[in-house]
């Protein structure tokens, strides 16, 4: 992910400990740390989660606008995700606009909520080809402790559950906003994302910081919730095998589910 | 072309009070007097130096510190003392319609401003060479914002144990509705005459930000002012609980 400097000595201990199943928090190769996720923190969004995987915490807000739909598909609303590796998060984020890390960030994070189908965008029309609802997603970074990829997915799929627009009439040729009418998003499935980096030659799930900085390849995988794969993204500079994808997508699929839990029921 | 049937701001604007005899209750039911409900936690924040997090009313501030370190940029460096950079922004979901991500010309000013309130609390001749950063994220924002700010990371720079001559407080006052009230909500703010945002050492009795706009004639701002530093005072206080709470006493 964004790696920074680490002495050699700490990434030979990484890796010695991972080759022999051990972790240095103590965690199993495939565990998680802890995870919290609470919705609605922030009644000025529409929508709104906060998220924590270990120490690694995301505010996820969610704010619909009426706006016109893309020429090229005027009959479906927009999705647009974006997010902000705040400098506040760790020592070595930077301000000023977004790096090639936090683009990466929000790319997958995308693909995984439109190809995962959260939304069912088709009914986020209200004049086909002329007036839609565009949904932003805004992800705060405020915390960096690791794997941002799961957290962003598992806090964005959380926000957009929890989220409500107005209702909307159609008198005419004018739209009728009803604020006092708030109704939920029309929510299709949903996808969640499971990391798995590859240390030393074994796949470790959820990787701490400390972990992150040393991977030597990531792989995240979006799943969705009958296991299907809708969204991936290999990171890192060293190769994976076909043997290892294929193993990293039986890893997900089971930890998906786990993951699952903390989803309130909508 | 839209017609939007019932908008927040007739909404908020119904919430307005009866005129009762001598002061009036105002649009939250607050006294003139009365702050909005205060939280204030140190230490909220994993990788930062120090950190805080502040809820005055709706408003959720977070801020995070990191420093005394090292500056790559050699030529902002002085060679006697540190140097202390702020950083507010708002998150695009924090306000009603959605805020493009980024600095704008406001967040620049209140970042300026901010460090120069919090400057003189520091002592800044011990870190000669190196640089305090301090950064303010603007959750959710409901009048008020830049005094939160400042207070949160008033309560960041103690967290990161850094040498200062006291925490700064911040808090406005202003008039609305033709009352001078402590601590403007949003609303007040928007609708109100005036609005006189300050930030002290309440120690000293420093006052070390102080902006205005609006309206007073000189009786209601030396009131303002007045009912702007009791509110300091009640910040200080909450803030100095925050460092006890994370450090015990």
């Amino acid at each position: 992910m964004v790696q920074s400097v680490v002495p050699e000595i700490i990434k030979e201990s990484v890796v010695n400990l991972i080759q022999k199943g051990e972790r240095a928090d103590g965690r199993a190769l495939d565990q998680y740390r802890e995870i919290s996720l609470e919705t609605g923190v922030i009644k000025k969004a529409e929508g709104s989660a906060r998220v924590k995987i270990g120490k690694t915490q995301i505010v996820v807000g969610a704010k619909p606008q009426i706006g016109e739909p893309f020429p090229d598909t005027p009959n479906v609303g927009v999705l647009i995700t974006n997010s902000e590796l705040l400098p506040m998060a760790a020592p070595n984020f930077e301000a000023g606009p977004p790096n090639e890390t936090s683009v990466e960030l929000a790319r997958v994070t995308d693909r995984c909520i439109r190809e995962g189908e959260v939304i069912d965008l088709e009914k986020l029309v209200i004049i086909p080809g002329k007036k839609v609802w565009m949904i932003f997603l805004d992800l705060h970074i405020v915390d960096y402790d690791g794997n941002l990829m799961d957290a962003a997915a598992l806090g964005s799929l959380a926000a957009l559950m929890n989220t409500k627009i107005p209702s909307t009439t159609i008198e005419g040729d004018e739209v009728v906003i009803d604020y006092e009418k708030m109704v939920p998003i029309p929510i299709k499935e949903q996808p969640l994302m499971c990391t798995l980096a590859k240390i030393g030659g074994e796949l470790v799930a959820d990787p701490s910081l400390e972990e992150d900085d040393v991977l030597d390849a990531r792989i995240s995988i979006g799943l969705r919730v009958d296991g299907s794969v809708c969204a991936m993204q290999k990171g890192g500079s060293v190769p994976l095998t076909r043997e290892e994808v294929l193993k990293a997508i039986k890893i997900a699929q089971e930890k998906t589910k786990e993951l699952r839990k903390s989803i309130p029921k909508a | 072309m839209i017609i939007i049937l019932t908008s927040k701001l007739i909404k908020n604007s119904n919430k307005g009070s009866l005129v009762t005899s001598g002061t009036k209750k105002r649009p939250d039911g607050r006294a003139f007097d009365e702050m909005r409900h205060l939280k204030i936690e140190a230490g909220v924040l994993e990788r930062a130096d120090g950190s805080s997090y502040v809820e005055i009313g709706d408003n959720k501030v977070l801020a995070a510190v990191y420093g005394p370190r090292e500056l790559y940029v050699r030529r902002l460096l002085k060679p006697n003392m540190a140097i202390l950079r702020c950083r507010y922004n708002m998150a695009p979901f924090s306000v009603e319609d959605r805020k493009r991500p980024g600095p704008d010309r406001r967040s620049i000013e209140i970042s300026k401003i901010t460090a120069e309130a919090l400057n003189p609390a520091v002592f800044l001749e011990k870190f000669p060479r190196s640089t305090i950063d301090v950064f303010i994220e603007v959750l959710q924002a409901e009048g008020g914002t830049r005094c939160a700010g400042i207070t949160a990371a008033s309560v960041a720079l103690a967290d990161a144990g850094i040498p200062m001559r006291d925490m700064v407080a911040a808090c406005a006052a202003g008039k609305s509705e033709g009352q001078v009230v402590m601590d403007l909500s949003e609303w007040e703010d928007k609708e109100g005459e005036a609005d006189l945002p300050i930030a002290m050492m309440p120690r000293t009795g420093d006052i070390t930000l102080l902006q205005m706009d609006g309206h007073l004639t000189s009786d209601e701002f030396e009131k303002a002012l007045d009912l702007a530093i009791k509110g300091c005072q009640i910040i200080s206080e909450e803030q100095k609980n925050a460092i006890k709470n994370r450090y015990g006493d």
